[in-house]
């Protein structure tokens, strides 16, 4: 069995008088893709939140490599290593995407040209960004000076994940990273995913995408009424089972040794 | 952002893709070379005052345009990178007014001169703080601060001082007498001023990490604040620039005349508005250059020149500024409807 990277005991959020969060517990092993799939409400986003640091929990805690964290701000957990691709991606459209890849976070020249004047260094950006897109195999971009809103909405998925890939140095999160795709864009992610995995980084995918989930997760995590129903195999139960389970239409399998952390 | 939105029909798989095409091209070149829109419109105008007017290109009229492009010139430079942030200011003009009174009223109290200026350019950078802290720690929308700022300080003016306020008539007349002579052709150093100014605003703009930012929190802020930039530093830093360039502003308008009063440059708020907008700069955030805003102040001051050579009543002149913003801003919103 895998170590665990990243984990969350009791975790409890409260908006006023509503119980998002209901004591629900998480983990993620090295090297996988975990599924976290739960019906509209279930309160996945809000445990999400609480793990890239968008969301400060009312009570519980959450391990990264078994050290407790307390992330204030999304920039604490990117600073630890945790990247999110959120649903709204997050990007600047006129900006190209170059410069997406690395908002906030720019590369600036050596010496006081760049901690004087902060001048950033634009040839060593694009010449990154190249190679990142390389490494992840992505073809579908033309160029990396085009301005992000001349992009499709699959290109600007991949350009999301594509940060989150080159900056994830421990974890990356995607909020439902296939749902405004077609099939072929919604693939092209999938294969993303599964080459960020392939370099040893564990990926948290929120999803309503089943057949997706099936295809690329090797874990999946199904919340129910505010915390962890349970965690199954995609091998080990039908599509029409988990989606019983996540509805409550079936009552939960209690958690398999070999599948528990 | 509509882009992700788009249905699967609309992403058919046959369907090449387009990025690569002519057409995509030039609307690229546009996106990266936004000045060219703006520069080509000036130059159109200024070769057809010149046909259709005699005067129009002749030396003194073309080193006056210049002169008085600076007031309105800085100040625009000001509202440029607070529209850049989707923010707006009514109160530049208010605030230029407050420094200018300050400054000329020290000076002519006996303090030292450049001390004086200092102490302006400082107010109003001040000034914008304050407008800045307002609008970036609780959030509240900057047309609505300015509003509030502009009717505070033309008061706050009129309380200072309800005259014209002379100062002795060596001061700073050097922005407007000294300078370069290229033949018979005159920059003045008010002129160089601002031109420096542009250009030191373009650099920093496009680039520094703090321009990149600029143009990320009026884009996305939420997008910015997710890739860890410090939206509220950002907006504040910009307001406090606009400021002192407001105050640098106070100070170019000695260059034109060693008086000020409560009274001068009444529409300069709506005046840089205008400018910035012709000169392309989207008012939704995000999207422009100051180079733009100093091209978008030339054009509306030629267009009043050659009008005004054609011998054209000064209200239609006004008319055709008005048409012109409104063209610019309907060519800001079909660019950005194509580009989603």
């Amino acid at each position: 069995m895998s170590e665990t990277v990243l984990e969350a005991r009791n975790i409890v959020k409260r908006y006023g008088h509503v119980t998002a969060v209901n004591s629900a517990d998480f983990d993620l092993r090295a090297g996988e893709v975990l599924a976290v799939i739960g019906d509209n409400g279930a309160g996945k986003s809000s445990l999400i939140k609480v793990l890239s640091g968008d969301v400060i929990p009312d009570a519980g805690e959450v391990l990264l490599d078994g050290q407790p964290v307390h992330f204030k701000s999304p920039h604490d957990a990117q600073q630890a290593g945790i990247e999110t691709v959120y649903q709204d991606l997050a990007m600047a459209p006129a900006l190209d995407i170059a410069t997406n890849l690395f908002l906030g976070r720019e590369i600036k020249r050596k010496g006081p040209l760049g901690s004087v004047l902060r001048m950033i260094d634009t040839k060593e950006m694009r010449k990154q960004s190249r190679q990142q897109m390389d490494e992840l195999g992505i073809t579908t971009l033309q160029s990396i000076t085009q301005p992000v809103d001349s992009l499709s909405g699959g290109q600007r998925q991949t350009v999301a994940v594509a940060r989150a890939a080159a900056f994830g140095r421990k974890v990356v999160i995607m909020d439902e990273p296939t749902a405004a795709l077609g099939v072929r864009e919604s693939k092209g992610v999938l294969d993303l995913i599964k080459r960020i995995t392939g370099r040893g980084i564990p990926v948290v995918l929120i999803s309503h995408d089943i057949p997706a989930v099936f295809e690329v997760s090797d874990r999946i995590h199904i919340h129910r009424l505010g915390r962890r129903a349970t965690v199954v195999r995609p091998q080990d139960h039908t599509m029409n089972e988990v989606v019983g389970i996540m509805t409550g239409a079936l009552p939960p399998p209690p958690i398999k040794e070999e599948v528990a952390s | 952002m509509a882009g992700s939105l788009k249905t699967a029909e609309e992403e058919a798989p046959e369907a090449p893709d387009t990025s690569g095409t002519r057409a995509a091209t030039i609307t690229d070149h546009i996106f990266r070379n936004p000045v060219l829109g703006p520069l080509g419109a000036l130059i159109i105008l200024i070769i057809a005052f010149s046909i259709f007017t005699d005067n129009f290109l002749s030396v003194d009229n073309t080193s006056l345009i210049l002169q008085q492009s600076v007031v309105v010139g800085t100040l625009a430079l000001g509202q440029t990178i607070i529209i850049l942030t989707g923010g707006i200011d009514l109160a530049n003009g208010a605030i230029m007014v407050l420094g200018s009174l300050v400054i000329a009223r020290l000076a002519s109290e006996g303090t030292t001169h450049p001390l004086a200026a200092l102490v302006g350019i400082l107010l109003c950078g001040v000034l914008g703080l304050i407008s800045g802290l307002i609008i970036s720690r609780l959030g509240l929308p900057p047309f609505i601060v300015t509003l509030g700022m502009l009717t505070i300080l033309q008061s706050v003016s009129r309380l200072y001082t309800k005259e014209t306020v002379l100062v002795d008539n060596g001061f700073l007349t050097f922005l407007h007498n000294g300078g370069y002579l290229f033949g018979q052709f005159q920059i003045t150093f008010g002129v160089v001023v601002v031109l420096l100014s542009v250009a030191i605003l373009h650099f920093a703009l496009t680039r520094t990490s703090w321009g990149r930012h600029v143009y990320a929190v009026g884009n996305n802020d939420l997008a910015a604040k997710r890739t860890g930039i410090n939206v509220r530093r950002v907006l504040l830093s910009v307001y406090v620039l606009a400021g002192l360039l407001y105050g640098l502003a106070a100070l170019q308008s000695f260059g034109r005349s060693p008086a000020t009063s409560p009274n001068i440059f009444p529409t300069a708020n709506l005046d840089t508005i205008t400018a910035v907008v012709i000169g392309g700069t989207s008012l939704f955030g995000g999207r422009g250059t100051v180079l733009g805003s100093y091209l978008g102040a030339l054009i509306v001051l030629v267009l009043q020149s050659g009008l005004t050579q054609a011998g054209i009543d000064p209200l239609y002149q006004n008319i055709v500024t008005g048409v012109l913003v409104i063209a610019a801003v309907a060519l800001d919103a079909v660019t950005r409807r194509k580009a989603r």
